[in-house]
């Protein structure tokens, strides 16, 4: 192989690292009837709550620094997922627990922008590129910066 | 300072069914050369998983772009209930002249989801197999 690594804007490489938690939550709007509660949100409106395996996927982008090879270290985007999100949301109840979610409906959208807002001030090596929330295999929301700077849909 | 922020909400549908890859108007050696194993005459078969994504905002009464509630049955009825356990080249009209390649089937849901009332259809994702996987991205379309 030939020629320096590529570096400049045509370098920026994405680093996402996952985490999982548990939470409770159930959807109940207040300025709602109870029927139009259960009209709307249906068996997620019940207010004893329900719980979900979340799997968090946090992208980073940046460009590698020369020195290390790394966007930022794994190691401290771990600490961060863990402290910003992992002890506030883990086995915890969403509706109760969690002050940047209240007075929101817990969904994976509202959940997806809290971590975002979390996170973003935090994240000083490379940019947030994008947050992905699993609620299930089957439910994802993605979070991202309104402009986009690469393209991503 | 928090930037705006952009949401979006993706939901996994599955489907079985099976399709021939193959074109009238190539040759028997030319359909064998262009699609393979693929064009056996008598079809085969694939449990396709279907990522579907909208987009467009919040709304602050529900926390939701949409509501399963109403994407799950739109997309039940648009697309898993006539693909489901069908043979796609003769079941479904579309594929009577376009070859039901991924690349097409990822189209067509997009065809048929599109005009879905509650956000915008930004993405279908196609897995034809847990190796392969296709992408129709309506920002990037024209046709959008």
């Amino acid at each position: 192989l030939e020629g320096p690594l590529v570096r400049g804007e045509d370098a920026m490489i994405r680093v996402t690292r996952k985490i999982e938690f548990s939470a409770a939550h159930f959807y109940h709007n207040p300025s709602f009837s109870e029927a139009e509660n259960q009209r709307v949100f249906g068996k997620c409106a019940n207010k004893h709550g329900h719980g979900h395996n979340y799997t968090l996927e946090v992208t980073v982008a940046g460009e590698p620094d020369p020195a290390t090879g790394m966007v930022l270290d794994l190691k401290e985007l771990k600490d961060i997922l863990q402290r910003e999100v992992g002890d506030r949301m883990d086995h915890r109840h969403l509706n109760f627990e969690v002050p940047e979610l209240a007075g929101q409906i817990p969904t994976c959208e509202n959940i997806a922008a809290a971590i975002w807002k979390l996170l973003e001030p935090k994240i000083t090596r490379g940019t947030l590129d994008r947050v992905r929330l699993y609620e299930s295999p089957d439910l994802f929301a993605d979070c991202t910066a309104a402009e986009s700077n690469g393209g991503r849909g | 300072v928090t930037k705006s922020l952009k949401l979006s909400l993706t939901r996994r549908y599955r489907f079985a069914a099976s399709h021939r890859l193959h074109r009238p108007e190539f040759s028997e050696a030319e359909n064998v050369r262009v699609y393979g194993k693929c064009s056996n005459p008598h079809g085969h078969g694939h449990n396709y998983e279907v990522e579907v994504t909208v987009s467009g905002p919040v709304d602050p009464a529900t926390g939701m772009i949409a509501n399963l509630g109403d994407l799950d049955p739109f997309v039940q009825r648009q697309v898993v209930e006539p693909f489901d356990y069908k043979y796609l080249n003769e079941e479904i009209a579309e594929f009577a002249e376009n070859v039901p390649t991924a690349e097409n089937i990822c189209r067509e849901i997009y065809r048929r989801l599109k005009s879905f009332p509650a956000a915008r259809v930004e993405r279908v994702r196609v897995e034809e197999t847990s190796k392969n996987s296709f992408e129709f991205d309506a920002n990037a379309t024209e046709t959008s």
